[in-house]
């Protein structure tokens, strides 16, 4: 059974934060796995996937199902969320449960996209990165993965240790772009 | 300047680490000479125009053979390192 993180790495950090039309808040670590396939085992990994009802997800794919989630982490690399993963994945992928080795953060609003272009050096526009997708990349100096839930709704995933930092670098962003949205 | 990922696609080049020239694919026999060890260790061209070298895509963890332009600054072409070991 997974046993999650005892204390989230956002505690104590002032969440959620609210400037603009934007809100910065902690979500919990719930079951998180790494699932690094074997060399060439993707299919076999995605096959050992089926009983949730998900697959091994392609670059920058996210699979839902009945609450389970499986999320494209790096090459060759998923993180498998709220769901126990199947006794036969351990036979064609290494899987570790990093439930408390990941900081989770939502940003949220009309301007969470405005806030996100100051840090991250990817195209955020909803054609060129729609909801439902996954990337990873980079905030400020950070090692991000970035899931983009709705149009104005994206989850910051970054490693436990730099939750910090992270909160500091959006906490800048955002009153940055509120107090420029304030002078027009 | 822009690198392909082959994961990832087109990324800024701040995301991306660099190794150097793509000798680094080619290390000699345990037994090779000393002269191939220089080589491998140390000798490198400095070509105006077209090269081909190892970079690490930093978030998603893939090295990626890079060729591009050194004048133009263009890049032609990348793979994963590991697809060629595969194939």
């Amino acid at each position: 059974m997974a046993e999650s993180g005892t204390t989230n790495p956002a505690d104590g950090l002032g969440l959620p934060l609210d400037h603009g039309a934007c809100r910065l808040s902690a979500l919990s670590c719930g079951p998180a796995w790494l699932v690094a396939p074997f060399p060439g085992q993707e299919g076999a990994c995605g096959a050992a996937l089926a009983p949730l009802g998900l697959d091994f997800p392609a670059p920058g794919q996210v699979l839902a199902e009945k609450g389970a989630r499986i999320v494209w982490a790096g090459r060759a690399q998923a993180l498998l969320f709220d769901a126990d993963p199947p006794g036969a994945l351990t036979r064609h992928a290494a899987v570790t449960d990093q439930a408390d080795g990941w900081a989770r953060l939502m940003l949220q609003g009309a301007d969470a996209q405005t806030v996100l272009a100051r840090l991250v050096p990817l195209d955020l526009h909803a054609g060129a990165f729609p909801p439902g997708r996954a990337a990873r990349t980079l905030l400020g100096h950070h090692p991000l993965l970035l899931i983009r839930d709705t149009e104005n709704a994206f989850e910051i995933m970054t490693y436990r240790s730099m939750a910090g930092s992270a909160v500091h670098e959006l906490q800048e962003a955002m009153r940055s772009v509120a107090a420029r949205a304030a002078l027009s | 300047m822009r690198i392909s990922c082959p994961c990832c696609g087109l990324r800024d080049r701040r995301e991306f680490t660099y190794l150097g020239h793509e000798t680094f694919l080619y290390r000699p026999a345990a037994d090779a000479g000393p002269e191939a060890w220089d080589d491998y260790l140390h000798n490198r061209d400095n070509p105006a125009g077209e090269t081909r070298d190892l970079w690490y895509h930093d978030p998603c963890g893939t090295w990626v053979l890079v060729t591009r332009d050194t004048v133009t600054h263009a890049v032609t072409a990348s793979r994963a390192v590991a697809e060629g070991q595969r194939a």
